[in-house]
């Protein structure tokens, strides 16, 4: 396994700039996730890295060694993508042999056997190893492609939304095989995603790209408590951040079409701001200092999703278990302060 | 204003059965929600209850009038598509004024309604443009627009936030919700989205392989599911099942973990576990709370920050993972020894032969 880093990646396609100057490091053994909205420059990334694509600027380093002028095959990157392409008349244990059987790499039968039971064990598809991949499911075919990754021991996997196509369940069946293995396996892992449950719960650090550009790297904590832009704070977390514009008015922060104020954190910010307010850090209780009118009520079973009315704005909150509320009531709340999150009207996050 | 009763309704294609025979009776005003995986038969039912689909057995009444063979169009239905049919060359305010006309509702009257229901939605800034120029979850606001003006006894969607994007959907469940709060249509919602279910549903119908598994409120299906499909299919991740030999108050689990049974339930799976001893035990995540000296053990195998909370998922044994929920920030190295206690408010009870929820009369 080896670190990947590529600095000042840009790559054109026509008149669209797919990347802009793109800069990372991912660390040796590190399960780094990219995370953005389609179209945000995410799989060109991973092309780039795998060499299927050719940037315009900048380098692509493996272990600080220069890799641009290699091909794909030499760069020894394993690519998994969100659409399985498994020979259909193979066995399983052919599937998964085929990389190693490949002429270039001499490896010996019994070695290639043994990768592959490992392979299989590790994403519990041994008793599988005889059947025709024809014959799986989709998540079956899925483990499959990952288990083809994994037997040849790459420098780097490049996964392009491998779960996206498998239901809910399953879907979060892999989340959390893949990230055991991953950890267990110690192998470096670039991991391409839109969505926002898998980029936290896998990743050791994210980073979040939009139309070509790298905005914000960091680890889920990171990301989740400090997003540097409104972008991030409403990519991350559902339900989505709460955003108002708000004003300084004598020493509180007014939310605009609402009777609500805050005190300012500090006198230095700016008369004119955005406050964000994530759903789980507004406390419903009869004491509280802020007050609404329940405009909607969403029973999840674990936590209960409560829209609030204050004015012409809506406050939503996420509260565990049960809430015996009704609609049209008037309730009372607290917001946590410390968890405030501030930024520019043009969306960057002020430091407080 | 529409109450909607089926009896023995059923779907047969050939000899097999799309939708066995079902009793449901959906309230005048109820948010009824047909939940299920693709080919359950929420659809057929949900095109039976339109006319768009003929029943093979069964009455569908609508306010008491039989409508079993009645037209699609004499049933006073809308039906909500997951792709929003749109004519291209209309306006958004021609699209939503167009059913109306066809009507031959005099053109004051249409105008007035027309207006009314897109101030109800806010789209105001929309109808003057072509459905092509809109993004898809405005698209979506617009063939609900042609829906509401209709006013119609029941409105009837299938899938209509399939199609757009995680984002969108969350913000158009809440608002067709509060629409239905407002408007207190008769409404039958189909759906394979469980957080959809439970966040819209008065009362949700629960199907799978052509059957009826339960009806309930969100709060029943989740607490009390009604047997191992409805358990595993409602909740993200669904409720944790592991299986064990029951004697004497105690469940043996595999690797050594022995459960001690709350004594109210102790009657019951005398009475409920099967013939061969196994019973399952089922607990939801936030049942569970790690605990020094916590009554079962296990390994963690993983954990994941979910922003408000964090997932612990635990190895019993080799193939037995359960998941537990925990505050965020809590971090447990892979493979470290944790152990846990249950809820004893929360924990189920199912047999493995008929796979049936095990109940017990007090419900805690």
């Amino acid at each position: 396994m080896s670190d990947i880093a590529i600095h000042g990646i840009t790559k054109q396609f026509k008149q669209v700039t797919a990347l802009d100057n793109v800069s990372l490091d991912i660390k040796n053994n590190e399960f780094f996730v990219l995370l953005g909205p389609t179209g945000a420059g995410k799989t060109t990334t991973l092309r780039v890295i795998a060499g299927l694509e050719k940037q315009d600027r900048g380098t692509v380093t493996f272990d600080g060694q220069p890799v641009d002028q290699l091909s794909p095959a030499d760069r020894d990157t394993a690519f998994v993508f969100q659409q399985y392409s498994l020979y259909p008349t193979m066995s399983v244990f052919d599937n998964l042999a085929f990389p190693l059987r490949s002429p270039l790499r001499h490896v010996a039968e019994p070695e290639i056997k043994q990768r592959v039971q490992k392979a299989a064990e590790l994403l519990r598809i041994t008793h599988l190893l005889e059947r025709k991949t024809a014959r799986l499911s989709g998540g079956e075919m899925q483990r499959v492609s990952i288990g083809r990754s994994i037997v040849r021991e790459p420098r780097i996997f490049l996964m392009d939304e491998p779960l996206s196509n498998l239901d809910a369940k399953l879907r979060e069946a892999l989340r959390v095989e893949l990230k055991h293995i991953q950890k267990t396996q110690a192998s470096t892992t670039l991991f391409v995603t839109h969505d926002q449950i898998e980029a936290l719960t896998m990743a050791d650090r994210i980073g979040v790209l939009r139309e070509g550009k790298l905005i914000q790297v960091g680890t889920p904590n990171d990301i989740y408590d400090r997003p540097a832009t409104t972008f991030v704070a409403q990519l991350v977390g559902t339900p989505r951040i709460n955003l108002y514009r708000a004003t300084r008015e004598n020493g509180s922060l007014h939310i605009m079409s609402s009777a609500i104020k805050l005190p300012t954190p500090n006198a230095d910010i700016p008369s004119s701001i955005l406050m964000g307010i994530r759903p789980e850090d507004v406390k419903i209780t009869p004491d509280g200092e802020l007050g609404g009118e329940v405009a909607l009520i969403e029973p999840l079973g674990v936590e209960t999703v409560i829209h609030i009315r204050m004015g012409e704005q809506t406050l939503v909150c996420l509260v565990p278990g049960l809430m015996p509320l009704m609609i049209g009531e008037t309730v009372r709340f607290d917001v946590i302060r410390e968890s405030l999150h501030y930024f520019t009207t043009d969306g960057d996050r002020i430091a407080v | 204003m529409a109450t909607i009763e089926l009896e023995k309704v059923e779907k047969k294609f050939g000899t097999s059965y799309a939708v066995r025979p079902m009793d449901l009776t959906i309230k005048d005003g109820e948010f009824l929600v047909l939940l299920g995986p693709s080919g359950c038969g929420k659809t057929t039912t949900l095109r039976m209850i339109s006319g768009l689909e003929t029943v093979s057995d069964g009455h569908i009444r609508l306010n008491k009038r039989d409508v079993t063979w009645a037209h699609p169009s004499d049933r006073d239905i809308a039906f909500v598509f997951q792709f929003f049919a749109l004519y291209p060359h209309m306006t958004a305010r021609q699209n939503i004024a167009f059913t109306l006309q066809a009507q031959g509702v005099p053109n004051n009257e249409v105008k007035q309604r027309v207006d009314n229901v897109i101030k109800l939605l806010q789209i105001e800034h929309l109808v003057d443009g072509r459905p092509g120029t809109l993004s898809s979850g405005d698209q979506q606001r617009v063939a609900l627009a042609r829906a509401l003006v209709r006013q119609p006894a029941a409105f009837l969607m299938d899938e209509p936030l399939g199609a757009l994007d995680a984002d969108f959907r969350e913000t158009m469940r809440a608002e067709i919700k509060r629409l239905h709060i407002d408007q207190h249509a008769t409404t039958v919602y189909v759906t394979h989205d469980q957080i959809e279910a439970m966040a819209m549903g008065d009362r949700i119908v629960v199907m799978s392989a052509a059957v009826v598994q339960q009806v309930g409120t969100p709060q029943d299906v989740y607490h009390n599911p009604a047997n191992l499909f409805v358990a595993r299919f409602i909740g993200s991740p669904g409720m944790n099942l592991i299986t064990g030999t029951y004697s004497d108050g105690q469940i043996r689990l595999s690797a050594g973990n022995v459960y001690s049974v709350p004594t109210p339930w102790q009657a019951a799976l005398q009475r409920g576990i099967g013939s061969d001893g196994k019973v399952i035990l089922g607990f939801r995540p936030e049942a569970a709370a790690v605990s020094a000296n916590g009554e079962l053990g296990a390994q963690v195998y993983s954990s994941d920050l979910h922003g408000s909370f964090t997932m612990l998922h635990l190895n019993l044994d080799q193939n037995e993972i359960v998941h537990v929920r925990t505050a965020r920030q809590t971090s447990y190295p892979i493979g470290s020894a944790i152990r846990f206690d249950l809820d004893p408010r929360m924990v189920r009870f199912f047999n493995p032969q008929t796979e049936a929820a095990i109940s017990h009369e007090v419900q805690p």
